[in-house]
């Protein structure tokens, strides 16, 4: 097993033993959908043409809380000062850290809007949709947030800060992920969502790197 | 603190980049930009009130909000470019003003951006009806607004400046990718805001004693940003003076 793949494997088991955080996100997500209704009133046709935006913002709103747990306890009990002298380049650690940040917190919304389909009254063509979208633009608030999680590591309690940093350049991920589940020209927007994605994965891990490397110093 | 006189005169660079001697070139040039500054404040406000004409037979008197709206929409722009300038002078070349020019421009470009965001609503009213419209550039523009605050809110959060430096200018430079859309968002969404006028094949559009009172007030207010930057630069290095002054003295008194 090489070191990037034992990264990520090992990241996915302390998400899992440790905490029980993506479950919490997951709980979260589905909390969102639960409370809109009630603040929106149980309007079907209403929730149904809002349902793409509310998915979206839950989405959003559980990254931004899930960031901290990115960087944050690694660095506080010494592995990241670690794996910054292991023989694997910082920016691969951030990468392999990005694969398995998404694979604990973003993956697991995916597979709670079935639940989001039906709370929200979704019809299955949309649901799928949903499913697509999110499945090309939670990649890019992932990179997005790994920056804002480097940039915030040394701070005592820098998740606010993340969160209010990272939100701003969020926004063209929602404008284009609520256009590929409802937008008129769904297929382009969806095509710009995987762009958005593949371009913030390819420069992320170099920029968090960077400021993780920079905030240590 | 008295330099050698015989030592050998530092080139530009240097002399740009130590906060004592910026401290002491930069000194005697406050005033007479100040007077510059308000010199170009007068001619452009009366260009624009007695020269410029008011009554365009669409936008009637409203029109002399340009004059405020675009010198604070270029500047928000143009104060980012100095913000991504001096990041760069952060992580590139170490720089040890470039921080301290970053962490100054911060709250300017801010206020700038809010004034453009106030104007550009006081002119939306009378002309398109509505103080707010979800436009490709006045949201790019909202996004730069908190883009600028987050920046501040970084610098806030740090007591280790030297980091906080580091760190904000890496925030500056991925921040920087919203410039360019703001910059031709109403090229590429053609909604509400209208599209360049000045800047574009076949001449500006607009009237030369409008586009004159522009210039004039652009540079005035250009202006205007520098002096407030030297001045805020001046008084960032004059608190990190203090604080480590503060500092050693502290420590003199535990010993």
């Amino acid at each position: 097993m090489s070191g990037f793949s034992a990264l990520v494997a090992r990241d996915i088991r302390l998400a899992f033993r440790a905490g029980g955080e993506a479950f919490t996100l997951v709980v979260f997500f589905v909390m969102i959908a639960v409370v809109a209704p009630f603040a929106i009133g149980p309007d079907k046709v209403l929730l149904a043409r809002l349902a793409p935006g509310l998915v979206w913002i839950a989405a959003l709103l559980s990254m931004l809380l899930g960031l901290d747990r990115l960087f944050r306890a690694d660095a506080e009990d010494g592995s990241l000062l670690l794996l910054r002298h292991a023989g694997l380049p910082l920016e691969a650690v951030v990468a392999a850290k990005l694969i398995a940040h998404w694979l604990v917190t973003a993956l697991p919304l995916i597979v709670a809007t079935p639940l989001l389909a039906v709370l929200l009254s979704m019809d299955p063509a949309m649901w799928g949709a949903t499913v697509l979208s999110l499945a090309c633009g939670t990649p890019a608030l992932v990179a997005f947030g790994a920056i804002g999680a480097a940039v915030t590591v040394g701070l005592p309690r820098g998740g606010v800060l993340a969160a209010v940093l990272i939100a701003p350049l969020s926004i063209p991920v929602v404008i284009f992920g609520v256009g590929a589940i409802a937008g008129q020209q769904a297929g382009s927007a969806l095509l710009l969502l995987l762009a958005l994605s593949l371009v913030t994965c390819a420069v992320s891990p170099f920029a968090a790197a960077l400021a993780l490397r920079t905030g240590e110093e | 603190m008295s330099l050698d006189s015989t030592a050998k005169k530092p080139n530009w660079f240097s002399r740009l980049a130590h906060p004592g001697e910026f401290l002491r070139w930069s000194g005697p040039w406050i005033l007479p930009l100040s007077l510059l500054t308000a010199l170009l404040f007068a001619i452009g406000l009366w260009l624009a009130f007695f020269v410029s004409p008011g009554e365009t037979e669409n936008v009637g008197t409203t029109l002399r909000i340009i004059y405020m709206h675009v010198p604070n929409a270029w500047l928000s722009q143009f104060v980012y470019g100095v913000m991504a300038v001096a990041a760069l002078g952060t992580l590139v070349w170490r720089h040890p003003l470039a921080d301290v020019a970053n962490k100054a421009a911060a709250p300017l470009g801010a206020a700038f951006t809010a004034l453009a965001l106030f104007t550009g609503a006081l002119w939306g009213r009378p002309t398109w009806g509505t103080f707010w419209e979800w436009d490709g550039r006045m949201t790019s523009t909202l996004v730069l607004l908190l883009i600028y605050l987050g920046i501040i809110a970084l610098w806030r959060a740090f007591d280790d400046q030297l980091r906080a430096g580091r760190i904000a200018a890496i925030v500056t430079l991925v921040g920087a990718v919203n410039i360019p859309i703001v910059k031709f968002s109403v090229d590429w969404w053609q909604t509400l805001h209208q599209g360049s006028s000045v800047l574009v094949t076949g001449g500006p559009r607009m009237a030369p004693t409008i586009l004159w009172s522009l210039a004039v007030m652009m540079l005035a207010f250009t202006l205007l940003f520098l002096v407030l930057h030297i001045v805020s630069i001046r008084t960032e290095i004059l608190r990190r003076r203090a604080t480590s002054l503060a500092r050693q003295a502290a420590m003199g008194a535990d010993a």
